[in-house]
């Protein structure tokens, strides 16, 4: 099967450089985040503890994003997905749990650059403070006037989530807000 | 603006990241109500100018529910506590007494 991201390699490069992440393979996972078997699991598919309150943690086989109390978002390769749920949809077989195949109704941008903060304070009402946010916690707020979710990997990188039907308005509402010229230099 | 702290993920949110629900701690009556009963469930809300206790959502951030106490006048805001409380906690209730002594309490 042939699959394409929403944003279909999208990028730009502004005061902070935007791009398609490309295809990530991403399950949401809704359960009892305290049941030793959810941790289990957890550790199987992606090798990481279940994550603290709003933490993203990751390995080299994959990361786990906390979601909310009860929501945890795994992101394993898109190729092995399907075989990923297969397994989860096992060990948790009995256990009141859901978990769904979301890969293909993200789109994840890559952010790179110094002023990432200061972009995303444009739209968004997040405290965008290094002390609030500050690497591998997880923010769901809003851009414009659309739900996303973002974290930082390092002081100058940052993955952002939207939904695939709206990649196109944050691609451009990005692209916009890091123009140059626009910088705003507060963060 | 409001920013409340939704107890359900600590993160203290802009008004704009929420939504208000209005009044909490409505009683839902089960079969065989009577009419008045179903009228005050679906139609009769308190108005008050001061003490308020509601029901929010944190719609753009974890999506769950969460209540508010808060001030209809100041908008201070008393505190936020779990949705899944029948009534104010207590802890809460004796801070806004203090805080305001003319309060007449909590009226389901
Ligand atoms: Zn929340």
């Amino acid at each position: 099967m042939f699959s394409v991201t929403g944003l279909n390699g999208a990028s730009s490069n502004g005061s902070i450089k935007v791009k398609d992440a490309g295809l990530t393979g991403m399950i949401t996972l809704r359960g009892d985040l305290k049941s030793p078997v959810i941790a289990k699991v957890i550790k199987i598919v992606t090798g990481t503890n279940i994550p603290d309150q709003r933490q993203c943690v990751s390995t080299s086989k994959g990361a786990t994003a906390w979601m909310s109390p009860d929501e945890l978002l795994v992101m394993v390769d898109y190729e092995s997905v399907d075989a990923t749920i297969a397994k989860m949809e096992k060990s948790l077989l009995g256990v009141h749990s859901l978990i769904v195949n979301v890969s293909d109704a993200r789109a994840v941008f890559e952010l790179t650059g110094g002023s990432i903060r200061d972009v995303i304070s444009k739209g968004s009402p997040a405290d965008m403070s290094s002390k609030i946010l500050p690497v591998g916690e997880v923010r769901r707020t809003r851009i414009a006037q659309l739900a996303v979710a973002f974290w930082f990997t390092s002081d100058t990188t940052a993955r952002l989530v939207c939904f695939r039907s709206v990649a196109g308005y944050v691609m451009d509402w990005l692209e916009n807000a890091s123009e140059k010229g626009s910088e705003v230099g507060f963060h | 603006m409001l920013n409340l702290k939704c107890p359900n993920c600590e993160i203290t949110a802009d008004e704009t990241d929420l939504h208000c629900d209005g009044q909490a701690h409505i009683e839902r009556f089960g079969t065989g109500a009577s009419d008045d009963d179903l009228e005050t469930y679906l139609f009769m809300r308190h108005n008050p100018k001061g003490v308020h206790f509601e029901r929010w959502r944190h719609v753009f951030g974890c999506g769950k529910w969460f209540n508010v106490a808060r001030c209809t006048v100041t908008l201070e805001v008393f505190g936020t506590y779990s949705a899944q409380s029948l009534v104010p906690p207590k802890s809460l209730i004796n801070k806004i007494k203090k805080k305001r002594p003319e309060w007449e309490g909590f009226v389901k």
